[in-house]
């Protein structure tokens, strides 16, 4: 069995390194700010040897965007789930993750294309399932229905 | 000297060798591609979107046109997160007939990768003809239990439509004993064939740090070495069961990918022999409400589908439908590293990589 890795303790793993960056954390998962989020990925990547990237999803919840990683570790078989938030809605941006998993690549510009999440440093960033024409992002919740 | 530029290519959307509506451009200096840029997005259907307007139950024949060589694995893979999300149990002899479609539907698509990867190697069609006769008794065993053979929407929040008849059990019984002759000659066939390890032996090796790095997943992964498959890292269902062994390959070589799926097969058929001597009688849907409402909260289950991670990302917040519903194609994250596999290739390795991942672009563009 994969084993989920306790978010208090890795949160208090991580306040030693980079206090200030993990803003809550509850039963299964971890918060952290965006700003601080390449520098906890990266933390969780060298030091918990978090090596695979499972999956990135994005959630529309009018007040904020959330996003979710599924982190795992294919050498220890354990996992953590990496949560931000991003509250501005004209032109959300976070840190791209590409320089440390490359399975990110495809996963950020599908979230960019459908949800409108901007990621800095992503060495490609431009829509992947819809046309550069397109207007708006159809996976937000004020997006207007067909 | 002569002075050369490179020429570029347009490849697909219509075209055979990139089995369904994909596009690369690919740039060539001479023969040798030198760039190679994935376009997606011919088939994409906003299914994501879709669902979020659909009740629970309604979005499980969207998820038959997600990987529709593997529907069942996909049917499987989403009721699951529902399941998990809501806290619903399964009767025993639906988790059971769940693990023999889903090993089926393995073999099923293992075949048509299989099959496609030595059309696209230029075997025109006669292994292929092969791996249907075989794939043609697997539809008919789906379409006893379900009356269908593409899109099956076998499977219901709690269980599974309906039980088995009765002619299913000694015609699963057939097909099992048969099929490993079957594999055996399609290695005789084509595991020892010169112009087979030729095409494919060395070319387009993924190493298995990079492979992992990139979040590979399914035979492509394995194919690298890497020993990781979710039935058995992260049993789901009642995998933890059975008895299988996870084949791996070497090199991480195009020859490996396809050699990973062969032994695949086989491990299927295993585990299917052991969950029909083992099948409980009983019955196969708990009762679950007409309208299922689940409560807030969030899911995510994964599966191994034929093609890697399948995962369903699933959030509820009381109301029939999900607020959001996303599904982890591993058919798309898989083709994160083609431009890498193909570059200093020719044009005739690019398919044969290409083949060798096993793309459903209905999956990759959902």
């Amino acid at each position: 069995m994969t084993t989920p890795l306790s978010p208090a303790q890795i949160a208090r793993q991580i306040g030693e390194v980079l206090p200030e960056a993990v803003t809550d954390f509850n039963e299964s998962a971890i918060f952290v700010s965006s700003e601080a989020l390449f520098e906890v990925a990266r933390f969780l990547k060298e030091n918990l040897d978090l090596d695979y990237l499972a999956s990135i999803t994005a959630v529309d919840f009018f007040e904020h965007f959330e996003l979710i990683y599924h982190l795992t570790s294919i050498k220890y078989n354990h996992s953590v789930v990496l949560k931000t938030r991003c509250y501005e809605r004209e032109n959300p941006t976070l840190p791209s993750l590409v320089s440390l998993w490359r399975g990110a690549d495809l996963q950020e510009r599908e979230v960019y294309d459908l949800m409108g999440v901007s990621f800095s440093g992503h060495p490609n960033l431009k829509r992947i399932f819809l046309w550069s024409g397109f207007k708006g992002h159809p996976l937000r919740k004020d997006y207007p229905n067909a | 000297m002569l002075k050369t530029e490179p020429i570029m290519i347009n490849f697909g959307p219509q075209h055979p060798s990139t089995h369904g509506v994909f596009r690369m451009r690919v740039t060539f200096d001479g023969e040798v591609i030198v760039d190679l840029e994935p376009i997606f997005g011919y088939l994409h259907r906003g299914i994501e979107k879709l669902c979020e307007s659909k009740t629970y139950t309604q979005i499980i024949p969207y998820t038959d046109r997600l990987d529709y060589l593997a529907s069942m694995s996909n049917n499987f893979a989403y009721v699951m997160a529902v399941e998990k999300l809501a806290g619903i149990e399964i009767p025993e002899r639906a988790q059971y007939l769940r693990v023999i479609v889903a090993e089926l539907q393995r073999i099923a698509s293992h075949l048509i990768a299989v099959g496609g990867f030595l059309n696209d190697l230029g075997a025109f069609f006669t292994p292929f003809m092969y791996m249907f006769r075989e794939r043609e008794k697997i539809l008919d065993l789906f379409e006893m239990v379900c009356g269908q053979r593409l899109t099956y929407n076998y499977m219901r929040i709690g269980g599974v439509s309906h039980d088995i008849p009765p002619e299913f059990l000694p015609a699963l019984k057939r097909f099992v004993d048969e099929m490993p002759g079957y594999i055996d000659e399609y290695d005789q066939l084509l595991a020892e064939n010169e112009i087979v390890l030729a095409r494919s032996k060395g070319v387009g090796v993924l190493p298995a740090d990079l492979a992992i790095n990139a979040s590979a997943s399914g035979p492509v992964l394995r194919g690298s070495g890497v020993r990781w498959d979710i039935r058995r890292a992260d049993p789901y269902s009642i995998y933890d069961r059975f008895e299988f062994e996870i084949p791996v390959g070497k090199m991480g070589d195009t020859y490996d990918r396809y050699w990973v799926r062969i032994q695949e097969m086989r491990q299927s058929v295993r585990i299917v022999r052991q969950a029909m001597a083992e099948l409980p009688q009983g019955e196969v849907r708990a009762k679950v409400p007409a309208t299922l409402r689940p409560p807030q909260g969030e899911v995510y289950a994964r599966i191994e589908s034929p093609r890697g991670e399948l995962g369903f990302y699933l959030v509820g917040d009381d109301s029939p439908h999900p607020y959001r519903f996303k599904v982890r194609a591993p058919s798309l994250i898989n083709l994160t590293l083609l431009r890498d596999l193909c570059i200093g290739w020719k044009l005739a390795d690019a398919i044969a990589i290409l083949g060798s991942i096993d793309i459903v672009l209905a999956e990759v563009d959902r």
